[in-house]
């Protein structure tokens, strides 16, 4: 019967290729029955065309001018004919004024970039030198939608019990130590995923994987001669494309045939896939930037002006995207429901995300539409969506940002803290124990799930430098060691940077080791940065988005090198999700609301129940009550002893018919340092121990 | 660019050349009849020198198609360039390779003797 419809039929003609009025929705370049259907918005143009080429072309096989009744409010809509759809490139120009003083920057002579393309041409292999040249450097192209998913969807992990690994694509794999097939690419990472199974973790939030220019602001290493890229790519060339130069198969533009691929691999390994997201700014830059989309296209409409028509920059990165528009909020919309239902994505995390909340003109609002239309929409409503409560215009919003119920933050508070607990200061104590507990100040009302536990990520140390290095020792960027963060509250052990000494080498082992021990054991979803686990460093630098090359990837002798901090990481990882105590949905009352005559939580000091949180107190342990647990569990004894000299701690019951088991003593070297539930030992004295100087040990109720 | 040839009751289809979104579409057409006069059938793609987006889903359709009946299917002389592309992004997993002619009458019976 479909051939028998009208609308399968052309109606006009130009240079031989056939077309007719599409339909306005969905906005993109869609494969409809024997055409394409193209259809963009734009509210101030005057006139636009669709520019069609060959793959790789630099001049357009043809442009059709939008007759005029085809355009429908401000929507552009047309179905092209029988064209050729794996050889096809595609943009638009739009003819309009010229008045950037009122947000109107139409140039018919750009050919801008479709804001919907699912594909996007010109940067196919990574690192591959652009011709700068082209006049048209990226070009949409078309997705096919017919990937076969078969049994597979999102996995919908409970939120409490995720363990999130923090990993940049490339970077994971492209090291040759990798020894994989396809090195630095999504495929690569495939590779691996009995790796990440090992270690335990079963979700991975990957840097951003959206199409950016690697080659954005690249330049020369001004004495080493290296190339320094846009190798994070927090800069974003189109929403709902993925990397190309990411994936092994992206010079025959098969990158989304190989994400999806990567993605339905890892759900059969129980392992969820957040993206780290970038919609507070484009790539695009400030009013010296080039027009590759947006701005060509309704510049007022997609960005934040300034009265004189300049761009506001909270972002840091020369403009801000007009999120808080009815307009660009629906395609951010569109854009994560597009990666939730066709990827299956299972979360995001949005990067600077305070700017989401930001109105028109930049006020943060109270009650902000987008973030309140993501908390509620029905594609999204199992998704986890994780905020970065800040951005860098100066909004703090960390235990504040608007969550409706829904929204996880990254607890940079957590990190704070942690890390001025672990390397001794004092007066930490208390706030210590109110992280541990999944951060209650901050998230009473919205559960610990809110708060993403984090003591390193992308952004700073790695967790060797953060105990090897007292400063950042950026010169590698070029930047005369000026970017990056200054506040790192690392600690270098009494040597800045590598050194042979044994016991300096020991003490950073023992304290990397306390800080995976502190976050596994913190009730809130913990986050681990790649590498963290085989003692990656960066050689003390603490800001190497530019650095792809040794620097920035992973080095995977370090399984071999680091392997007791492999085994002590994974033992903890494992640990965490044996125990369900420790990942509780809700906050500890402070009292037996179980039978069990424990509270289900209690805080002891060298003696047991007199928690000691004077100022000058650097220990704390506490025990968590099997038995108040979510589902049936033993009952968990932890000390933190941050001191510089060991510590005396009396212990609380295990209870009833129970003794107490050593699970981890950090100040045993490997392998005594981590046990599992097999092998650990009874505690020789039921009643006291002693806890090892900066150390922490961790004790488990068993059965006699 | 195909040819066919029987071996017992196995039809032999050696495709030839590139398999794009240009090509794809009369080589299913061209293929068809000799596919549905058939239970066992082998696609020889030893002198497949480019196997697109659009060829790879062809080739997923007629084995889709081809088992929806019972047939038996396999892949035989696929490149390891091909392979490697068909591996990063899961195509593989729908389809039997093996290695050259002779393997693909073993995997799918043989012919009748």
């Amino acid at each position: 019967m479909t051939e028998s419809r009208i609308d399968y039929y052309p109606t006009h003609e130009h240079s031989g290729f056939k077309y007719r009025r599409g339909h306005t929705l969905p906005f993109g370049a869609h494969i409809v029955s024997s055409g394409v259907n193209f259809s963009v918005f734009s509210s101030s143009a005057t006139s636009c065309t669709l520019v069609l080429f060959r793959k790789h072309e630099a001049e357009p096989v043809v442009e059709i001018e939008f007759p005029q009744e085809f355009r429908i409010g401000d929507v552009y809509s047309m179905i092209v004919f029988d064209l050729e759809t794996e050889e096809l490139e595609y943009g638009y120009r739009f003819d309009g004024p010229w008045n950037p003083a009122s947000g109107l920057r139409f140039d018919r002579n750009k050919v801008v970039c479709d804001p919907y393309a699912k594909v996007i041409g010109g940067r196919d292999i990574w690192r591959e030198a652009p011709d700068w040249n082209h006049a048209h450097q990226h070009r949409g192209r078309l997705a096919f939608d017919d990937f076969d998913w078969e049994y597979d969807r999102p996995l919908e992990v409970p939120t409490e019990d995720l363990v999130l690994y923090e990993a940049h694509v490339r970077g994971f794999t492209a090291d040759p130590s990798s020894g994989v097939s396809a090195p630095g690419t999504f495929a690569g990472l495939r590779e691996k995923i009995p790796y990440l199974k090992e270690l335990g973790i079963n979700a991975i939030e990957l840097l951003p994987i959206f199409e950016f220019d690697e080659w954005e602001n690249s330049r020369k290493h001004p004495e080493t001669g290296e190339w320094l890229l846009n190798y994070w790519g927090y800069s974003t060339l189109g929403f709902f494309a993925p990397k190309a130069g990411y994936a092994a198969t992206g010079r025959f533009g098969m990158q989304v045939d190989e994400l999806k691929t990567l993605v339905k691999e890892l759900h059969k390994a129980g392992i969820e896939v957040i993206l780290d997201v970038v919609f507070n700014h484009t790539a695009e830059g400030d009013h010296r930037g080039p027009t590759i989309s947006f701005r060509g296209i309704d510049d007022r409409t997609y960005y934040i002006l300034t009265p004189e028509g300049y761009y506001y920059n909270f972002s840091g990165c020369g403009n801000t995207l007009n999120c808080n528009h009815p307009v660009v909020r629906n395609m951010v919309l569109d854009c994560l429901r597009y990666w939730a239902a066709e990827y299956h994505i299972d979360g995001f995390r949005f990067d600077l995300a305070s700017i989401l909340g930001r109105d028109q003109n930049g006020a943060p609002l109270s009650n902000p539409p987008l973030l309140e239309s993501l908390a509620y929409d029905p594609v999204l409503s199992k998704c986890k969506l994780i905020a970065e409560a800040w951005d860098a215009g100066g909004l703090y919003q960390v235990g504040s940002f608007p969550a409706y119920g829904r929204w996880a933050e990254w607890n940079g508070k957590y990190r704070d803290s942690a890390r001025k607990f672990l390397k001794g200061e004092p007066g930490l104590v208390g706030e210590i124990s109110t992280r541990i507990q999944g951060s209650p100040d901050l998230y009473y009302y919205r559960g610990p799930q809110a708060s993403v536990n984090f003591i390193t990520c992308h952004d700073g140390f790695t967790l060797r430098d953060l105990f090897s290095y007292n400063n950042k020792h950026n010169e590698a960027n070029g930047e005369n060691n000026n970017d990056g963060g200054n506040d790192n509250e690392s600690w270098n052990c009494g040597w800045e940077g590598e050194t042979d000494d044994p016991g300096v080498n020991q003490m950073r082992r023992r304290l990397a080791k306390n800080a995976i021990c502190l976050l596994m054991l913190s009730r809130g979803i913990p986050m681990l940065l790649m590498g963290d686990e085989i003692g990656h460093t960066q050689s003390g630098n603490n800001n190497a988005y530019c650095h792809d090359d040794e620097l920035g990837w992973l080095d995977w002798s370090g399984v071999s090198k680091n392997r007791e901090m492999l085994r002590f990481t994974a033992g903890m990882i494992h640990f965490r999700r044996e125990h369900p105590v420790l990942r509780g949905r809700k906050f500890f009352e402070h009292r037996d609301t179980a039978g069990s005559g424990f509270p289900d939580i209690s805080f002891h000091g060298t003696h047991a129940w007199q928690p000691d949180f004077s100022g000058g107190s650097r220990c704390i342990a506490f025990r968590l009550d099997g038995a108040h647990a979510k589902a049936p569990d033993q009952s968990i004894y932890v000390a933190m002893n941050m001191f510089w000299d060991g510590l005396p701690c009396s212990l609380p019951g295990p209870g009833e018919g129970k003794v107490w088991k050593v699970v981890v003593n950090t100040s045993m070297p490997g392998p005594d340092d981590f046990y599992s539930a097999a092998d650990a030992p009874v505690l020789h004295d039921q009643h006291n121990v002693i806890v090892g100087p900066r150390s922490i040990l961790v004790l488990i109720a068993d059965q006699k | 660019m195909f040819s066919v040839h029987k071996q017992g009751d196995v039809t032999i289809i050696e495709l030839e050349g590139s398999i794009d979104g240009k090509t794809a579409p009369q080589i299913r057409e061209d293929i068809r009849p000799a596919l549905d006069e058939t239970q066992k059938a082998v696609l020889d793609l030893t002198k497949v020198v480019y196997l697109s987006s659009a060829g790879l889903r062809l080739l997923l359709l007629v084995y889709r198609e081809f088992t929806a009946r019972n047939g038996k299917l396999v892949l035989a002389g696929v490149s390891p360039d091909i392979q490697a592309v068909m591996s990063h992004t899961g195509f593989i997993t729908f389809f039997t390779l093996v290695a050259d002619k002779e393997r693909a009458l073993e995997a799918i019976g043989g012919p009748a003797k």
